[in-house]
């Protein structure tokens, strides 16, 4: 691989391992939804993720070229070789905490993958055409939850505000770029980032002062996901993720 | 009669664009049996459905010694994908089409748009609201169009449940995508 393939794989990596990490975390919570209709509709978002994790993986894979296939790259890489974004990964908590993440999330997916869409790459271009419409869908739904616990009981509302102060430490890193990815940006591949957090910001914050909540003023930015350097919580993940090709290397369905 | 429904009643139902679009693809297409023969493969979770109805099957065509067949997932995780094309393959087989390729194209992205007015008719049939361009959702069963959402999600990725305020039947509606 050049420099520029290079670049691309990690791209690609970067983004599927948002997608299975997250899928991963959602999935979770099946057969421990609070009542079977969010049950399901977990589940369901979870889906997409996957969906989106096999598109990257697979063009990543082709780039790459040494013959490894999406289930190698999801299955077979250690905690320090997933370069996802660190909010992905955080354990699923509390339903407040879990739809607080997906309503970050989806807000800023939205944003990212419609511009995505833009890509040069037009099979980049082509799988957030496919992904945007999704995060649409789902923002329609983590957004009327937020507002339906901020109006519910104290409790509710002590849980969702508890779940806005954690996140708010990860939020950062969205926005955050690497040199490499950059470079992707000047080839008209990738987007950029960082001009995202003001038009995310402006829209939370309008969303949470309609709902008299506090949008908590984090100084902490904790970072590292894309250089492979992740909170105590993934290893773990993975250990369960990734459990049955370990034990039975090659087995399939 | 009040005046709405008079007005309603002159509307003459015209194809969309998009779907217009696949039927005068396949139309001028030169492989009309192969088309016909895949008219034979149905969506594993909605039945009776089939691939070209449901608007995922996109090209047929015959390529280095090869039938090309496109397909596009509804959605990105769509588990009925491998069946599906297992499915294509087993039909292509009985007719005796052995060497075939089934790719699996993103672009462009699938819609309900891409959905036949057959289908749209048969998703009724079997008590699911059709897709609605503004999401007014219509009870399969008594037309009413006074009906709530109950969750975002159904059965499948594709489907939302609803309750119809006026007959109570919970059914799916196919989202509009």
């Amino acid at each position: 691989m050049n420099v520029e393939q290079q670049n691309l794989f990690r791209f690609l990596v970067g983004l599927g391992d948002d997608a299975v990490v997250l899928s991963h975390r959602l999935s979770e919570w099946c057969s421990n939804g609070p009542y079977l209709e969010e049950d399901i509709a977990l589940s369901n978002i979870a889906l997409d993720y996957i969906g989106r994790a096999r598109m990257f993986y697979q063009y990543a894979a082709e780039i790459e070229g040494k013959g490894r296939t999406e289930d190698d790259i999801a299955y077979l890489r250690d905690e320090r070789q997933f370069t996802n974004l660190l909010i992905h990964e955080l354990p699923i908590n509390d339903f407040a905490f879990t739809m607080v993440r997906q309503f970050f999330v989806d807000v800023y997916y939205c944003e990212y993958l419609k511009q995505l869409c833009e890509s040069k790459d037009e099979r980049i271009a082509a799988i957030a055409a496919k992904a945007v419409k999704e995060s649409r869908y789902h923002l329609k739904r983590s957004e009327p939850w937020i507002r339906q616990l901020s109006e519910g009981t104290e409790e509710s509302r002590r849980r969702i505000q508890a779940a806005l102060v954690e996140l708010e430490n990860f939020v950062g890193e969205l926005f955050i770029m690497s040199d490499w990815e950059k470079e992707l940006v000047e080839a008209g591949i990738a987007v950029d980032r960082e001009k995202l957090q003001a038009g995310w910001d402006q829209y939370i914050q309008k969303f949470l002062a309609e709902s008299d909540l506090e949008f908590p003023d984090s100084q902490l930015q904790i970072r590292g996901g894309r250089d492979g350097i992740h909170t105590e919580h993934l290893g773990h993940m993975l250990s369960d993720m990734q459990y049955v090709q370990r034990v039975y290397p090659g087995l399939e369905w | 009669m009040n005046q709405n429904s008079q007005s309603d009643n002159k509307i003459i139902p015209t194809l969309n664009p998009v779907f217009a679009q696949r039927l005068s693809h396949r139309n001028n297409s030169e492989h009309t049996e192969v088309w016909n023969i895949l008219d034979s493969v149905f969506d594993p979770e909605l039945p009776g459905l089939t691939i070209w109805d449901l608007g995922i099957l996109q090209d047929v065509r015959f390529e280095n010694k090869q039938w090309v067949i496109d397909v596009t997932p509804t959605y990105s995780g769509c588990p009925a994908v491998e069946t599906i094309n297992q499915d294509i393959a087993a039909a292509m087989s009985q007719a005796g089409l052995d060497n075939i390729k089934i790719n699996l194209v993103l672009s462009p992205a699938w819609s309900t748009e891409m959905i036949s007015p057959t289908g749209k008719a048969h998703l009724k049939s079997i008590n699911i609201a059709p897709p609605h361009q503004d999401d007014v959702v219509e009870c399969p069963v008594c037309e009413s169009k006074n009906t709530k959402v109950i969750s975002q999600f159904g059965s499948t990725a594709c489907k939302a449940l609803y309750q119809c305020n006026d007959c109570f039947e919970n059914f799916d509606y196919f989202k509009h995508f």
